[in-house]
C-alpha cells in the first residue's frame, strides 16, 4: 500500500487536467471526475494510514530531478505516521467540500473551472504533504498559494474578491521569502535539502547556534505567511471573498494547515533551537489571542469563523513550539474536520438566508434544522466540551503549554473562554431569537447536508477515536513520547473556562440580560471591529509608501527612461531614413544595372539570330575564308 | 602540269556552290548548288589520285563513298523539302523562320 502514495497527487492532478481542457464540453460532469479523482485519492490515504497504524515502517521513495555543481535534489515521496494523518485529513475535507460544492455551486457559469482549480488546490496540497525535501515542499507550497489566489479571486467580477485574492497572494509572498532565504541557509551549510538528511546534519553539529536560529525562524517565516499568523494574518479574513466551500477546503482545514504541517515537518529545527522554538510559541500565543478578541466582535459569519481559524491555528504553532508535537498535529486534525463543517455550514446559512451578515440573521433554527444541530456540535467541538473531538485536542495542548510556561497558559485559557464566547455568539445570533431576515431561508439540499452529518460525526468521535491506544500519538510523534501525562487540573481548567464562555454568552445574546460588549465598550469595540487597525497601519506604513515610491520611479521612468529611448528611436530613425536612400540608389542601382546589362545585351546580340540559314552559312563560310587566310599569311 | 586546269574548274565549280548556297532562296537551288560544291571536291580527288599515282587508287574510291552519301543527302533533302512545302505551301526559306528570335 506505501508503495502506491505516489498516486495520491496524480488522481487530483489528472482531474485538474482534464477539467480545465474540457471542462465546457464536459460541464455538469467535471464535479463528478474531480469527486472519483478525490475519492481514489482518500481511498488510498486510509489503506496507508491503517497499514501504519499496523505497524508499517515509515517509507521514502526518492528520486533524482537535478545534479547541479555536484549537489543532487530530490523530488519524492515520504510516507510516515505525520504523511499518513495529513493525507486523510486533506483527501477527506476535499471530498467531503467537492461534493457539497455540486449543491453550493449549482448553476455557476465556471462550474468546471472552479472544480478544476479545486483539483490543483488538492494536486498542490498532497504533493506538500508528501514532500521529502525543501525544494519540493517550497515549490508545492507556492502552488497552494497560487490556488488559493485563483480559488479567493473566483467570482473576480467583484473588486473586493480580485483584490482579497491579490492581498492574500502578496502577504503570503513576504513570508515564503523568508522561508526561501531559511532554506538556502540550511543548503549552505548541509549541502542537501532532504528532510532526513538535514535532520542528520543539525543532530552532527553542522549547524548549529545563531545560525540555527536565524534558519529555523526564517522557516517559520513561511509558516506565519501560510498559517495566517501574527503579523501576516491580515489577509485570512479577507479571503473570505472566495465561494464558502472554498473557506472551508482551504482557509480552514488544509492549506492553512500546511504551514503548522510545515513546522512538524521541519521540527529538527525548533528541537535543536530552543530560542526559534520559543519564538514559534509567543508568536503562535499572541496570535490565538489576539485573533479571539476580534471574533468577538465580527459581524460577518465567515469573518467570525476566519479570525477563529486564526486563533486556533495559533494553538496549533503555540503548540508545536511548546514541545507538543503530538497536540499540535492532533488539534490540526481535529480542527479540520469541526472547522470544516462549520464552514459548510455557514455555507449553508448562506445558501439558505442569502446574507452573510449575523445581525439579518436569527431564528433560523426552526428552518435549518439539519444545518442547526451540525453547527451546534462544531460549536461544542471547538470550545473543547468533552466528549467532543476539540476537547481532547486541546486538552493535550494545554498540558503542553502547562508545562512549557505558566502565563503563556494562562492566556491560553482565557483564549479559550473568548472561543466559546464568540462561537456561542455566532450560534445564538443566527439561530435563536426572532428572525431578522425579511426573505424565506430555507434548509439546503441533500447533497450539502450529507456532508455537513459526517464532518458532525467525525467532530464528536475522532478525539475520542484517536486516543484509543493513543493510536495517534503512536503515528504522530518525535522522537519516542508516547502521550503525555494528563494533567487533571489543567483539563478541569479548560472545561471550566469553556462551559464560563458558553453561558457567559447564552446570558448575553440568549437571554438578553446583559447588553453586549459593543453598549459597554464601545472604544474597545470600535478597536477590535476595526481590527486594531492592522490593516490601516499596513497602508500607512507600507504600501502607501510603496506606491509612492513606485509612481516617483514611474515619473522618472517616463521623463528620463522614456525619453532617452525615444530619442534612441528617433535617431534610429534618421538613420534609417539615410540608409533607404543609400540602399535605393546604390545597392538597388548595382543589382537593377546588373539586370539591365544583361537585358539590354540580349536585345542587341539576339539579331544575330535571323532564322535564315543562308545567314548562318555566310558566317561560316566567311569564317573558313578568314581561317584559310590567316593560315596562309602566318 | 596538266593538274591546274582540274584544280581551277574544281575552284570554280565550288565557288558557284557556294555562291549558290548563300544567295539562292529556293531551297531545291540550295540542294543543288550543295551538290556542285561535293562534286567540286570530286574532281579534286580524283585529279590528285592521277597525280600522286596513289598504288591503291583510294582518290577514286572516296569519291565513290561521297557520291553515295550525296544520293542519300539529296533523297533525305527532298523529302524535307517534300515536308516543308506541305507545311508551309512554299519552298522559299524567308518563309520559313520559326527558329528566329
Amino acid at each position: 500500500m506505501l508503495k502506491l502514495a505516489w498516486l495520491i497527487p496524480v488522481f487530483p492532478l489528472l482531474a485538474f487536467a482534464v477539467n480545465i481542457f474540457f471542462g465546457k464540453r464536459l460541464k455538469g460532469l467535471s464535479a463528478y471526475l474531480g469527486i472519483t479523482a478525490i475519492a481514489a485519492s482518500f481511498l488510498i490515504s486510509l489503506g496507508i494510514f491503517f497499514s501504519l497504524l499496523h505497524g508499517h515502517a515509515a517509507t521514502e521513495v526518492n528520486l533524482n530531478w537535478l545534479s547541479l555543481g555536484g549537489y543532487n535534489f530530490g523530488m519524492g515521496v515520504l510516507v510516515d505516521g505525520l504523511t499518513a494523518v495529513m493525507l486523510i485529513v486533506v483527501t477527506l475535507v476535499s471530498l467531503l467540500v467537492q461534493i457539497y460544492s455540486i449543491g453550493y455551486m449549482r448553476g455557476d457559469p465556471r462550474y468546471p473551472r472552479y472544480y478544476a482549480f479545486l483539483g490543483l488546490f488538492t494536486f498542490s496540497m498532497l504533493f506538500l504533504v508528501v514532500a521529502n525535501n525543501f525544494a519540493q515542499i517550497y515549490i508545492s507550497w507556492e502552488l497552494v498559494g497560487v490556488s488559493s489566489y485563483l480559488l479567493i479571486g473566483f467570482w473576480y467580477e467583484k473588486k473586493s474578491a480580485s483584490d482579497a485574492g491579490k492581498k492574500a497572494f502578496i502577504t503570503n509572498k513576504i513570508g515564503d521569502f523568508g522561508f526561501s532565504i531559511g532554506i538556502m541557509m540550511i543548503f549552505a551549510y548541509c549541502g542537501t535539502l532532504n528532510f532526513n538528511e538535514v535532520s542528520v546534519c543539525i543532530r552532527n553539529g553542522a549547524m548549529a547556534g545563531p545560525v540555527l536560529t536565524t534558519a529555523a525562524i526564517l522557516v517559520f517565516c513561511g509558516a506565519i505567511g501560510k498559517s495566517a499568523q501574527f503579523p501576516l494574518h491580515v489577509w485570512l479574513p479577507d479571503a473570505m471573498e472566495g465561494p464558502t466551500p472554498v473557506s472551508a477546503l482551504i482557509h480552514a482545514a488544509t492549506m492553512v494547515a500546511a504551514g503548522v504541517y510545515l513546522i512538524a515537518r521541519t521540527y529538527f529545527l525548533y528541537d535543536a533551537s530552543p530560542t526559534a522554538a520559543a519564538v514559534v510559541v509567543y508568536v503562535g500565543v499572541f496570535t490565538a489571542f489576539f485573533a479571539a478578541t476580534m471574533a468577538l466582535v465580527a459581524n460577518d459569519i465567515k469573518r467570525v469563523l476566519a479570525f477563529s481559524t486564526v486563533s486556533q491555528l495559533g494553538f496549533m504553532v503555540m503548540a508545536l513550539g511548546a514541545g507538543g508535537f503530538t497536540a499540535g498535529m492532533f488539534h490540526l486534525t481535529t480542527h479540520a474536520f469541526f472547522k470544516a463543517l462549520l464552514f459548510l455550514g455557514a455555507g449553508s446559512v448562506i445558501h439558505g438566508a442569502a446574507t452573510q451578515d449575523i445581525r439579518e440573521m436569527g431564528g433560523l433554527s426552526g428552518k435549518m434544522k439539519i444545518t442547526m444541530v451540525t453547527f451546534f456540535i462544531a460549536c461544542l467541538a471547538i470550545s473543547g466540551i468533552p466528549p467532543f473531538a476539540g476537547f481532547y485536542s486541546k486538552d493535550e495542548i494545554m498540558v503542553a503549554v502547562f508545562n512549557y510556561s505558566k502565563p503563556v497558559f494562562f492566556i491560553a485559557i482565557f483564549t479559550a473562554f473568548m472561543t466559546a464566547f464568540y462561537m456561542f455568539r455566532l450560534f445564538f445570533m443566527t439561530f435563536t431569537g426572532e428572525m431578522r431576515t425579511k426573505l424565506h431561508p430555507h434548509e439546503s439540499p441533500l447533497v450539502m447536508t450529507v456532508p455537513l452529518m459526517i464532518l458532525a460525526v467525525l467532530s464528536i468521535t475522532a478525539g475520542w477515536l484517536f486516543m484509543q491506544h493513543h493510536a495517534f500519538a503512536s503515528l504522530v510523534h518525535y522522537r519516542e513520547v508516547l502521550g503525555e501525562e494528563g494533567n487533571r487540573a489543567v483539563m478541569f481548567t479548560s472545561v471550566f473556562a469553556a462551559f464560563f464562555g458558553i453561558a457567559l454568552s447564552s446570558v448575553i445574546y440568549y437571554f438578553k440580560l446583559f447588553p453586549s460588549l459593543k453598549e459597554r465598550f464601545p472604544s474597545i469595540h470600535k478597536l477590535l471591529i476595526n481590527k486594531y487597525y492592522v490593516d490601516e497601519f499596513y497602508d500607512a506604513a507600507f504600501i502607501r509608501p510603496i506606491l509612492k515610491f513606485s509612481n516617483t520611479v514611474f515619473k522618472f521612468d517616463v521623463k528620463v527612461i522614456d525619453g532617452a529611448v525615444n530619442n534612441t528611436g528617433i535617431i534610429n530613425i534618421i538613420l534609417s531614413k539615410l540608409q533607404n536612400i543609400f540602399d535605393k540608389a546604390a545597392v538597388d542601382g548595382a543589382v537593377n544595372g546588373a539586370g539591365n546589362l544583361t537585358r539590354k545585351g540580349g536585345e542587341f546580340l539576339k539579331r544575330i539570330q535571323t532564322g535564315f540559314v543562308q545567314n548562318y552559312l555566310l558566317v561560316i563560310v566567311s569564317g573558313l575564308v578568314i581561317a584559310v587566310i590567316v593560315v596562309m599569311v602566318f | 602540269m596538266f593538274l591546274i586546269p582540274f584544280i581551277v574548274v574544281s575552284a570554280i565549280i565550288f565557288a558557284i556552290g557556294v555562291y549558290g548556297a548563300l544567295t539562292r532562296r529556293n531551297a531545291i537551288a540550295i540542294l543543288m548548288s550543295l551538290e556542285l560544291m561535293l562534286n567540286a571536291a570530286n574532281i579534286n580527288l580524283v585529279a590528285f589520285n592521277k597525280f600522286l599515282n596513289l598504288e591503291n587508287n583510294l582518290g577514286i574510291i572516296f569519291p565513290l563513298f561521297v557520291i553515295t552519301i550525296a544520293a542519300a543527302e539529296a533523297a533525305i533533302g527532298l523529302a524535307l523539302i517534300l515536308s516543308m512545302y506541305r507545311q508551309f505551301k512554299s519552298v522559299y526559306i524567308e518563309k520559313i523562320n520559326l527558329m528566329k528570335w
